[in-house]
């Protein structure tokens, strides 16, 4: 029982954290501005954490550039399993208009596996809500699948 | 006790963006913080390369997502003053209300952001919610929340019909009230008093051969501001610098306070100042830039200044940017000693740090 009970509540209540990761400030205010009075997704549960430790879905926006490829790949590695990654922006998908700038390596998935993006430069709140409930999907079959 | 060295950041829950400090401290005092930049170096300088210059509006936009406006404003400007082209005042004029409309989301923002940093929830969530309307004021008339885009090299390409600006100055009309209404808690307030009052001191000396910018001059009594060259629309405008003398975190957090109100003003100034009838938004641009071209503008965080050179072909030579929070960052150090580790995020933020226009 002990069991199930965590199960759903982890895929109710996902912890959240949020990574920049070498973006230009737009994707990551639209992401503070989804847990603000008008959008405010607390009220679905959703936690902002400043812990990997604790983080179930990891948010990342911007670029991916040659010096902080390894820490988001650490981040990512601390976060337990089972876990999502939503990629946010043009920038995560892709690097969007940085793309062909030299210190650029290009979307979050070229180190880490993504599970759903979500475009627009900046992405709206509502679209990154959006993403967020797809994650979800995602995440709480991977929540089955584990067990 | 032994030195110690803690690393702060590059992902920390205070700061949406990666810094990364190496605090050495003995006890909880810090005796000398050691920054490590270079997490969000994308180097889009040299993208120059690969875009043409009309396309590098839309790349110097992405400098930073919370000022991009007066950054797209700084570059059209420099092309535009190579160019010797004249902006419709039409044009000037808009640019100033989407600038004001940016600074006053970027302040908003910034003091939301200071109260979550030491630890006023309640405050925050408040303030991001007054920041909302501005950002509904951008997207129903640029049609988007942040980056709204409206710059093109000669003017801009969006107009404000009639009964935009009325819905416009009754939104103001809201936001001054509601901020009239959490002013005392922002300035007065025993909690805010007690985390920022006599925190992080620059004095005015330090301040000026430092060379600090922006409210971080002018929270240290420095009667400093950009807008005072009156480029563009602002030598339409009549305003003052907004100045504190005490030089510490709350006086940084007061001058922002104040800019806001000042921002608001200088909209209804501005959306006052509209020429009627001539309804040109932006000039034809024939050829291309060739030469130099230099220009300083003022962002939410202070001075910007881009400087541009191009030889007549369609790819400029070079650009280079200096932001304000690069300015910004040797007054930080100079405040951190002899502070207490938990005062540190306080005074981090307390100079408005934006590591994406730092590094490019």
């Amino acid at each position: 029982m002990f069991k199930s009970l965590i199960k759903n509540s982890r895929a109710k209540s996902p912890w959240i954290m949020h990574f920049d990761c070498g973006s230009c400030n737009g994707c990551d205010i639209e992401v503070l501005a989804c847990l603000t009075p008008l959008y405010d997704v607390e009220r679905f549960g959703v936690v902002n954490v400043g812990n990997p430790k604790h983080a179930d879905v990891l948010l990342v926006t911007g670029t991916v550039n040659h010096r902080n490829k390894k820490v988001l790949k650490n981040l990512y590695d601390q976060m337990p399993e089972p876990k999502a990654v939503i990629a946010i922006g043009a920038c995560g998908a892709t690097g969007g208009v940085f793309r062909d700038a030299y210190n650029v390596v290009g979307g979050v998935d070229k180190v880490i596996p993504v599970d759903v993006y979500v475009p627009g430069c900046p992405a709206k709140p509502e679209a990154i809500i959006d993403g967020v409930v797809e994650g979800l999907k995602k995440f709480q079959q991977k929540v089955e699948q584990a067990g | 006790m032994a030195r110690t060295v803690i690393p702060f950041g590059p992902q920390h829950p205070v700061l949406p963006e990666p810094i990364h400090l190496k605090l050495v401290v003995e006890d909880e005092i810090v005796k000398e913080a050691v920054p490590a930049l270079g997490y969000v170096h994308r180097g889009l300088e040299m993208l120059v390369a690969k875009r043409d210059y009309h396309q590098m509006i839309q790349v110097c936009e992405r400098v930073c997502g919370i000022c991009s406006m007066i950054h797209a404003v700084c570059y059209s400007q420099t092309i535009e003053e190579m160019m010797g082209i004249e902006v419709p005042k039409r044009a000037q004029v808009l640019r100033v209300i989407w600038s004001e409309l940016h600074r006053m989301h970027s302040h908003l923002l910034w003091l939301g952001l200071f109260a979550d940093a030491f630890g006023f929830e309640a405050l925050f969530m408040q303030i991001w919610k007054i920041r909302e309307r501005i950002l509904d004021i951008n997207e129903a008339t640029a049609g988007n929340r942040v980056i709204v885009s409206v710059n093109v090299i000669g003017g801009v390409r969006a107009d404000l019909n009639p009964e935009q600006r009325d819905w416009i100055e009754s939104e103001l009309k809201i936001i001054e009230k509601e901020l009239k209404e959490i002013q005392s808690t922002v300035l007065n307030d025993y909690t805010v008093k007690a985390r920022t009052v006599g925190k992080g001191i620059l004095t005015y000396e330090q301040a000026w051969e430092l060379g600090a910018a922006g409210p971080t001059l002018r929270g240290s009594g420095v009667k400093s501001d950009m807008r005072m060259l009156k480029y563009g629309g602002y030598k339409l405008l009549d305003f003052e610098p907004v100045v504190e003398t005490a030089g510490d975190s709350w006086a940084r957090a007061a001058v922002r306070f104040r800019e806001v109100l000042q921002s608001i003003d200088l909209v209804r100034q501005a959306i006052a100042k509209i020429p009627r009838g001539d309804r040109d938004l932006a000039a034809k641009v024939k050829g291309n830039p060739e030469g130099e071209a230099f220009m300083r503008v003022e962002q939410p965080r202070g001075e910007c200044v881009y400087y541009i050179k191009a030889s007549g072909k369609k790819n400029l030579d070079r650009m280079r940017i200096r932001t304000p929070t690069f300015a910004n960052v040797p007054p930080l150090l100079a405040m951190v000693p002899n502070c207490e580790l938990a005062d540190v995020p306080v005074i981090v933020l307390s100079i408005d740090p934006c590591i994406s226009c730092t590094e490019r």
